[in-house]
Formats: C-alpha cells, structure tokens, sequence
C-alpha cells in the first residue's frame, strides 16, 4: 500500500458480559494512507477505535502501532504516541473556549507551552476555519463547529494517526464536503487517516481501502470499488 | 503578572491586619477572635473541598472525615509528644494528605454519585474507628488543655485565629495557583469530559490523584487546629454534619469555577452562621445553609461569582 505498516490489529476480540463484539479481527493500516472503516450499526466500528485509542482496554489480542505493542497503555499516554480520535458525539471541554480546548491538548500531549503552544493552537484554528470562533465557549458552537472543533482537537495532538469517527454525520453535503477538504489536506500532511462514516459518497471519495465489519467480524478488505461490488458488503448492508 | 501582584498585595495586606489586630487591643471582645477564626476556617475546607468538587467536578460528601482526621492526629501528637500547634498542623496536612490519595486509588473508579456515596462511607468508617479508638479518647472525647496565653499575641485565641488567618491565606493562594496552572487546566478538562480529557493527552488518573491528595492535606491543616480552639474533642463534634455541608456549600454559593468563589462562600455563610449563633439559635445553623443553597441552587447555579460575571461581563 502507501507505506510501511502504521497499525496493526491482530485477533482482536471484544467481549461485553456474553456479547461479543469483536470477533477475531485483523486489520492493517499504512502510513499515509487513507482507510474507510464501515460496517451497518453495531458492527463493531466505534468498539474497534475504541480499542485502539485505549478508551476500552480490556480486549483480547495485538494492537501494534509503528510495530510497538500498545498493551495496556491508557488512552493519553497513546495519543502520546500519536494516536488521535475524534468522538462520534462531539465531547468538547464544554466550559472551556474554542481555544483553550486545543491549547490543553497542545500542553498534554505534545508539551508544548507558552508562546510554542499559543502559535500552534492559532495555526490550528486557522487550518480547520474556526478561527472567528477562537473565543467562543465551545458549549454554544453549531453542529458543524463542533465537529471541526473534535478534529482540531485530535489535530493539535500532533498526530500520527488520526482516527475520525462519524464526524459527517448531520451535516448538510456542502458541511460533508467542507470536512472533506480538511482531511484530505491533513493527510496531504502526512497524517494517515481512519475515516469510520455512514454516509457512503464521503467514504468513497476519500478513501483509498475500505474495511468492512459485521457483526464483529471483518467480512470485507479492498479499493472501494471492489468493496462495495463484494456481495457479503452487499448482504451485510441488505440483508439476504 | 498584574493580577498576581495585586493577589499578593491583597493577601499581605490581609495577613497584616490581622496581626495588627491580633497583637493588639484594639478589638478587646474574643468573641470576634473566635467567631473569626470559625469563618477563616471554613475558608480553608471550603477552599479545599472546591479544589475536587469545583475545578474537577468530583463531589466529597467526607470533608468532615478528612477535617475530623486532622484533628485526631493533633490529638495524637499532642498525647505522645505535647507538640505545639506549628507542628500539628503540616502533619496533620500529611496524614489527611495520605488519607486524600489513599482515598483517590480506593474511590476514583468511581464516578458521579457513586464517588460522592464513596466519600461519605469513608468518613463514615473513620468515626467508626475514632469512636473505638481509646487513645484519642474514643466514644467519649478527649481533652487538649490549651495554654492561656502566648507570646506576643497574648491570649491564645489570638494567636489561634492568626494562624488560620495565614492558612485561609495559604490555601487560597495554593487554589488560585492550580487555577492557572497546567494542573488546574487539567482538571478542568476532566471535569468538562474525562474520557474526552484522557484522549486529549491529560494523564487523568494521576491529575486525581494529586488533586485529592492537595484538598485532603488542606482539610487536615483545617482541622489540625481545632482541638487547641474546642479543648475537647469527641466524634460527634469532630465529624459534625457541618463541616460537611458547609464545605460543599459555601463554594456553590460562591461559585466553584474559580478561587473567589469558595472565600465569598465561606465569608458570607460562615459569618451570617456566627451572627445567628449568638442573635438566633446554635440550631439555626444548617437552616440557614440549607436555604440560601437551595436559593442559591435555584436562581444562581454559578453562585455569586457567575452572577457577578453575567452582570458585570467579567471573564467570558
């Protein structure tokens, strides 16, 4: 593919009490590339990034990033490492302004502060448009600000690999395609991307592979075309 | 820079005249030394439980536990060794501190009520082992004979309400710096969105933590004194409702977002509490805590600090 082995998810399973919501999964992601995760709801999508973030950490199998085991490392101390994600329902630091939520991840995660830190959440800000929303208190952003302040927010992390989970969902097609543009520009950046989405015309366009769950299981791997002509891809969405 | 000139200034000045007042004559009744070092008091625990509750938005329903704790360790040092109040007060900031962390590893799996339910058993087993506990005189007390008077200040009263005064000082300017600094934009998030704060890099369980361990040393160095203040000390008195109530109190009705809040809380509650004691009724007390929080609670959920923010834009 685009480069050397990014992540690597070996035999991943996932068990909720006697649901399981992983099944075995193996998936790779390259460096640079840009990788559709789709599958019908409660396939395991967000379960999936939730295990590679580290938010759930009680999963059986290998999760390997740049070929390093990631174990049981927390959550922060993997976007450390350059694993970030945005949330499938925006989670901003609500009492905090639009600046201040990128100027805290900047210090955490990449330590930088003062003056390095300040020019950096100002670049970043300028990069995803929310610039004239800077000092607003992110409680009372719009729907499509607060879904660029997620991505800006996992952007300040610096990170290697960026994991956007359903970040187009209820927005209008020109919203759609404004996100679009700014993923498309971050990988242009270098930063590889996991885009999960249901709204299938963004999948498409954007991604260079696309995986596909169901059920806990990965019943498809492949360019796009090739994924959505496969007809397991086709009976997952549709049914026998 | 300029503001924490003036912070400093202002603290000076405040630790400056209560020297002045203190070594002199010029307030001759020690009911306002006592009523005053009640008030600095809640200032403190007030202060310290906001530094949790507040900036990180984990409630504790055992401040009494941790103030109560505090004063029991006085107690043991002043059993073993007679030590003086200058000695008391950082271990027993040490030992609350322990009991703060002890507590953070125990409890902080726990969230939301869960957390707070958590708290209150904490403080609930730590009367348990005080009221069984004979050396510092179990279920029916112990007494600390405190010295009439000391030097310079003169009674010791005096001198007790000065070293609260200094320690109100501490733990504010303590609060106000964790406020604004990396730690308290920390726990901000935390309180904003934990999982959102963990994924954003912010070492969450450690950030806890340190936070429970600071509150729990300043509730400790609040109650360190007590003993010396009532000369008697039992379980009832020590882990009163109270200062539990208070504790939470004074800062919702100040307002927990930020330092000021807590010291409004505590100055407006604490004293209309001390003018009731001696105008009203001892009993009043929790009445009229529980009023003005459901006030408070009701028309002003930011408390004074957001009222004086929307009506004076100040902040954002």
């Amino acid at each position: 593919m685009t480069g050397e082995t990014i992540l690597a998810v070996e035999d991943l399973t996932m068990r909720f009490g006697g649901f399981v919501a992983l099944d075995s999964v193996n998936a790779e992601v390259f460096e640079g590339e840009r990788l559709g995760l789709i599958g019908p709801n409660g396939s395991g999508k967000t379960t999936m990034i939730n295990c590679v973030s580290g938010a759930l950490g009680n999963y059986s199998g290998t999760i390997r990033f740049r070929g390093r085991a990631l174990g049981r490392l927390k959550p922060h101390q993997r976007t450390r490492l350059g694993i970030a994600r945005s949330f499938q329902i925006p989670r901003p630091f609500r009492s905090q302004t639009v600046r201040e939520n990128l100027a805290i991840t900047i210090e955490y995660a990449t330590g930088a502060s003062g003056a390095e830190r300040d020019d950096r959440a100002e670049a970043v800000l300028q990069s995803m448009g929310l610039g004239p929303r800077a000092d607003a208190i992110s409680a009372g952003l719009t729907q499509i600000e607060m879904r660029k302040l997620e991505l800006a927010r996992a952007l300040a992390a610096r990170p290697q690999l960026l994991i956007s989970d359903e970040a187009m969902a209820g927005l209008s097609s020109n919203e759609v395609d404004e996100l679009l543009e700014i993923l498309f520009r971050l990988n242009e950046d270098g930063v590889t991307i996991i885009m999960i989405e249901h709204i299938m015309r963004a999948v498409m366009r954007f991604s260079q592979r696309i995986v596909v769950l169901d059920a806990g299981k990965k019943i498809a791997d492949g360019e796009p075309d090739a994924v959505v002509a496969d007809p397991a891809v086709e009976r997952a969405y549709l049914g026998d | 820079m300029a503001g924490m000139t003036r912070f400093w200034i202002g603290a000076g000045a405040v630790v400056a005249i209560g020297l002045l007042l203190a070594l002199t004559d010029i307030i001759a009744n020690s009911f306002w030394f006592f009523a005053a070092y009640v008030v600095l008091q809640y200032v403190v625990l007030a202060t310290a439980w906001n530094i949790l509750g507040g900036y990180m938005g984990y409630v504790n329903f055992g401040s009494a536990g941790f103030f109560a704790i505090g004063a029991y360790t006085a107690i043991v040092l002043y059993n073993l060794i007679k030590a003086p109040l200058l000695v008391m007060i950082p271990l027993s900031g040490i030992v609350c501190g322990l009991m703060g962390l002890g507590m953070g590893y125990l409890t902080l799996r726990l969230r939301g009520v869960y957390f707070a339910i958590g708290t209150l058993a904490l403080a609930v087993v730590l009367e348990t082992l005080m009221v069984n506990w004979d050396y510092v005189g179990g279920a029916t007390g112990a007494y600390v004979i405190r010295p009439r008077t000391i030097e310079p200040f003169g009674d010791y009263v005096k001198y007790l309400t000065f070293v609260m005064l200094v320690l109100a000082v501490i733990a504010v300017a303590a609060a106000r710096w964790i406020e604004r600094a990396k730690f308290g934009r920390g726990l901000h998030a935390i309180r904003d969105d934990e999982l959102a704060a963990e994924c954003a890099g912010i070492p969450t369980l450690r950030l806890k933590l340190i936070a429970t361990t600071v509150s729990g040393f300043l509730m400790g160095v609040a109650g360190a004194p007590f003993p010396l203040y009532v000369g008697f000390v039992e379980p009832a008195s020590a882990f009163n409702l109270a200062y539990a109530v208070n504790a939470i109190a004074m800062p919702m009705i100040g307002g927990t977002t930020m330092w000021a809040g807590p010291v409004i809380g505590a100055l407006l509650l604490g004293t209309a509490q001390q003018i009731a004691n001696v105008t009203i009724s001892s009993e009043l007390n929790l009445l009229i805590v529980g009023l003005v929080l459901v006030l408070f609670v009701t028309l002003a959920p930011e408390g004074i600090v957001g009222l004086f923010r929307k009506y004076f834009g100040r902040g954002r």
